[in-house]
C-alpha cells in the first residue's frame, strides 16, 4: 500500500484486499499502545472526533471513544433518539452543524442503511460508519478479522461460519465482504427465514444445519439474536432456536478440535450461545473487545490522514 | 389559427399511416393530410427529418392538486406535460383530500379549467379517503366528470370490497385502475427483494406482492365483467398473468412506466432516492419481460406515473424517502432510447402505446390524426440527444431517475387543440 486514499470508512465492500490488510497492520502497530503505562499517542492531537449515534450502543460508542482518546483526539458524544428524527432536522443538516463546530471526524451509527454514505457525500469531515441498518459495520468485521489473524496467523483459506440472523445483520455483511476478499471460505447458517435472498451471490455457502456449519469451520462468529425485533410468526421461537442453532459445549465437543468462537456482543446467554461456551476456552469474545480499540484507532488514524487522489 | 406542418414523417396508428406528408390544422382540428398542401397558414412548421404524431396521452399522472401544491400543481404539471409532448393527462386521485366526492371533482375540474396547459382528465377514488373501506359514489362521480376510479397508492385490500367496487363499476360502466400491491407481503419494503436489497441492507418488496394482487383483480374482473386496467406493471409474472387473462377474453388492459423497461434494481446502489418508487425497479429478467410484453401486446400502454416530490422528501435516508419519480418530460425520450433505438418497437407501435391505446382505454376521442380529429399533434426530433439535468426540468419537483443520463429524442412542438402549447428553443 502506497498511501491511504479513502476519506471515509463506510464499508468493507468498497475496500480492496490491500486496503483491508493495511487497516489490519496499522491496527497491529496501535495495539501495543494500549499495553503501555501511558496509553496515549499524539497521532490525532488537536483533532475533534464526534460520535453521532442515532441508535443506542454503549459498546461501540465507548470503543470509539477510547480509541479516539488514545490517539489524543477530543471526543464529543452526540446521541439522537430515532423517535425524534421525524420531527427534527435532517441527517445532512445535523452533519453540517457538527462540521460547523469544526469536527474533523464523525463516527456515525444509524438505523437507516446508507445513512453514513449520505453524510459522507455532503461533508468534508471524515465519516466512519459505526453501523448502518442491516448494511455494514466495518470496524466490527475488521476487529473480527484482526482477532482471527492474531489467533491463527492468517485469513487466507480459513473456514469461517457465521451463525444467526443473517438477514438483519450488518455484522454478517461486513464480515462476508472482508473475509471473502482476504481469501476465507465463508458459510452462513440460520433458519430459512433469516437467510436473505441472493446472499450466495456475495460469495458464501448457505446451510440450515448448525452441525454442518461447525464441522468444517476454523472459527464461528455467533450473531446476537434479537427476538424482540420481529413480530412475524415466521420468526423462530427463542427456545427452539437455542435447541437447533445455539452454540453449546455438547456441539463443540463432538468436533474434536479447537474452533474459535467469536461474538460481536452483547451476548444473550442461553439464546444463541451457552454460558459455558461464552466463558470457555474456545471463546475469544473479550479479546475481540480489546482488539476493537486497536482497529478503531487504525480506522480513525487512516481516514484522518487520507490523501485524496 | 391555422398551422401547416410540412414534410414530416407522419406516424398515425389509428389510420395505419407511416409516411411523409403535410398536415393542416384549422380551428383546433386536423383538416387535411396530403403529400403536398399548398394552402397558406398562419404558422408553417418545417418538419423534414422529424416525426409528426398524435399528442401523447398519459393515463397515470399525479398532479398533486389539491393539497400538495408544494410538489406540483395543475399548472406546473401540465406545463411539464406539454414539454414532454403529452397533450392529455389523467390526474390520479391521491390528493389531499382524495378525489372521493362530487364536490372535490368539481373543485379539481375548476382548477383544470383555469390552469391546465393541456387536457387534463380526472380519476376519482374507489373508496372514501382511499382507505379501502367504503366505496365512493361512482354514478355521481362520473356525472361530475370523473372518467375512471382508482385508489392508486395502494390496493383495495379487502377482496369483498373490491368485488363490490367492480360490480358497481360494471353497472356504471366506469374503468377501474388497479394499483396492485398486497401490503401484507410488501410490508415495510423499500426496493425490490433480491440480491441488491440484501447487499444494501434494505427491506425488500417481493414480486409476489404485485402479481398476486394482479391475479386477484383479474379474477374479480372475470367474475363481474367490469373493465379493469392494471397500473404500472413492473415484473415478469404480472405480464404473464395479464397475457393469459387477455387470451381468455377477460376485459383487462395494462400499462407500464418507462423506468421499468430502462432501469433495474441495481440502480438503487448508492442509495439514490430517485430510484425509489412503488412498485420498485426489478431485475434484468423483469425488465426484458416488460419490453417483450410491450412488443407482443400484453402491455397496452406506457404511462409515466409522474410522481413529484419535494427535495425535503427525497434528500433523506433511503428508507424514509418518498416513493415516486417525475416522468412527464422524459417518457418519450426514454421510450425512443430503449424501445425504438433497440428495435423492440416500431414507431407505429410506440405511438400507439403512448397515445391511441390509452385514449381507447379511457374512451377518449384522441390519439388519432384522422380528418376532423382534435388537433393534438407533436413534432419530434427523433435523433436529437440530450442530457437530463435538474435545471431543464420544468416540473416543480426534480426527482427524476434519469438525471445525468443521455437520452435520444426531443420534442420540438406540442400542439393541443390547435394551439402551440410548447415550442423548443
Ligand atoms: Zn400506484
Ligand atoms: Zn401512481
Amino acid at each position: 500500500m502506497e498511501k491511504w486514499t479513502k476519506k471515509d470508512l463506510l464499508g468493507l465492500e468498497e475496500l480492496s484486499r490491500e486496503e483491508i490488510e493495511h487497516v489490519l497492520s496499522t491496527a497491529e502497530s496501535f495495539k501495543e499502545v494500549s499495553t503501555r503505562e501511558i496509553k496515549k499517542v499524539p497521532a490525532l492531537r488537536g483533532k475533534t472526533v464526534v460520535n453521532l449515534f442515532y441508535e443506542p450502543s454503549t459498546r461501540t460508542r465507548v470503543s470509539f471513544e477510547v480509541a479516539a482518546k488514545r490517539l489524543s483526539a477530543d471526543v464529543i458524544n452526540v446521541a439522537i433518539e430515532t423517535s425524534s428524527v421525524k420531527k427534527g432536522e435532517t441527517l445532512t443538516d445535523t452533519g453540517k452543524n457538527i462540521e460547523a463546530l469544526k469536527a474533523d471526524i464523525i463516527v456515525v451509527r444509524h438505523s437507516s442503511s446508507g445513512a453514513p454514505a449520505m453524510l459522507a457525500e455532503s461533508l468534508k469531515a471524515n465519516v466512519v460508519n459505526a453501523g448502518d441498518g442491516w448494511h455494514e459495520h466495518p470496524t466490527q468485521a475488521l476487529l473480527d478479522m484482526f482477532t482471527l489473524k492474531e489467533k491463527i496467523g492468517r485469513i487466507q483459506g480459513l473456514k469461517v461460519s457465521i451463525v444467526g440472523d443473517i438477514a438483519h445483520s450488518r455484522v454478517a455483511r461486513s464480515n462476508i465482504w472482508g473475509l471473502t476478499k482476504l481469501g476465507a471460505l465463508v458459510t452462513v447458517c440460520a433458519p430459512k427465514v433469516l437467510i436473505p435472498e441472493g446472499i450466495e451471490q456475495m460469495g458464501v455457502r448457505v446451510t440450515h444445519d448448525i452441525d454442518q456449519a461447525l464441522k468444517d469451520a476454523d472459527a464461528v462468529n455467533v450473531l446476537r439474536m434479537q427476538f424482540e425485533r420481529d413480530e412475524s410468526a415466521a420468526f423462530p421461537k427463542q427456545l427452539e432456536y437455542f435447541k437447533t442453532f445455539g452454540i453449546t459445549s455438547q456441539r463443540l465437543k463432538k468436533l474434536k478440535k479447537n474452533i474459535i468462537v467469536m461474538h460481536p456482543g452483547p451476548i444473550n446467554r442461553g439464546i444463541e450461545i451457552s454460558s459455558e461456551v461464552a466463558d470457555g476456552e474456545n471463546s475469544v469474545i473479550l479479546e475481540q473487545v480489546t482488539n476493537g480499540i486497536a482497529v478503531r484507532m487504525a480506522a480513525l488514524f487512516l481516514v484522518s490522514n487520507s490523501q485524496q487522489e | 389559427m391555422s398551422i401547416l406542418i410540412k414534410q414530416g414523417r407522419v406516424i398515425d396508428p389509428a389510420n395505419k399511416r407511416d409516411g411523409v406528408f403535410d398536415l393542416l390544422i384549422e380551428k383546433g382540428k386536423i383538416v387535411k393530410i396530403e403529400e403536398n398542401i399548398t394552402d397558406s397558414a398562419q404558422t408553417v412548421i418545417k418538419a423534414q427529418g422529424k416525426i409528426v404524431s398524435p399528442g401523447l396521452v398519459d393515463m397515470h399522472v399525479h398532479l398533486r392538486e389539491p393539497g400538495r401544491e408544494d410538489k406540483e400543481t395543475v399548472s406546473s404539471g401540465t406545463l411539464a406535460a406539454a414539454k414532454g409532448g403529452v397533450t392529455s393527462v389523467l390526474a390520479m386521485p391521491n390528493t389531499e383530500p382524495a378525489i372521493d366526492s362530487e364536490s372535490i371533482v368539481n373543485l379539481l375540474a375548476s382548477i383544470i379549467k383555469k390552469d391546465a396547459k393541456v387536457k387534463a382528465y380526472i380519476s376519482a377514488a374507489i373508496t372514501k379517503g382511499r382507505d379501502g373501506k367504503k366505496i365512493t359514489d361512482f354514478k355521481n362521480l362520473k356525472k361530475a366528470g370523473a372518467i375512471a376510479v382508482s385508489d392508486d397508492g395502494c390496493s383495495v385490500d379487502s377482496k369483498t370490497i373490491m368485488l363490490k367496487a367492480l360490480e358497481e363499476a360494471k353497472k356504471e360502466d366506469i374503468l377501474v385502475i388497479c394499483h396492485c400491491e398486497d401490503h401484507s407481503l410488501s410490508k415495510k419494503g423499500v426496493m425490490n427483494k433480491g440480491f441488491f436489497s440484501t447487499k444494501l441492507g434494505l427491506c425488500g418488496i417481493s414480486k409476489e406482492s404485485e402479481y398476486k394482487m394482479v391475479a386477484r383483480d383479474i379474477e374479480l374482473a372475470k367474475k363481474t365483467g367490469a373493465r379493469i386496467h392494471i397500473a404500472h406493471v413492473s415484473c415478469k409474472e404480472s405480464v404473464e398473468i395479464i397475457a393469459k387473462a387477455k387470451a381468455k377474453g377477460i376485459r383487462v388492459s395494462a400499462e407500464t412506466a418507462p423506468h421499468y423497461f430502462s432501469l433495474i434494481d441495481e440502480s438503487v446502489s448508492g442509495y439514490d432516492t430517485n430510484m425509489k418508487m412503488n412498485p420498485p425497479l426489478r431485475g434484468v429478467a423483469d425488465c426484458q419481460a416488460i419490453k417483450k410484453g410491450l412488443a407482443d401486446g400484453a402491455i397496452d400502454a406506457i404511462a409515466s406515473d409522474h410522481a413529484p416530490h419535494t427535495i425535503n422528501e427525497k434528500a433523506i435516508e433511503f428508507d424514509r424517502a418518498a416513493f415516486g419519480v417525475v416522468g412527464l418530460e422524459t417518457e418519450l425520450a426514454v421510450a425512443i432510447t430503449e424501445l425504438i433505438d433497440t428495435g423492440m418497437l416500431t414507431w407505429l407501435q410506440l405511438i400507439a402505446k403512448m397515445s391511441l391505446n390509452p385514449s381507447r382505454i379511457l374512451n377518449l376521442n384522441q390519439g388519432s390524426l384522422g380528418i376532423n380529429s382534435p388537433a393534438d399533434v407533436i413534432v419530434i426530433s427523433p435523433d436529437k440527444e440530450w442530457v437530463v439535468e435538474e435545471e431543464n426540468i420544468i416540473s416543480q419537483s426534480k426527482n427524476s431517475s434519469f438525471l445525468g443520463k443521455k437520452l435520444k429524442g426531443l420534442i420540438d412542438y406540442t400542439i393541443c387543440q390547435g394551439k402551440i402549447v410548447y415550442q423548443s428553443q
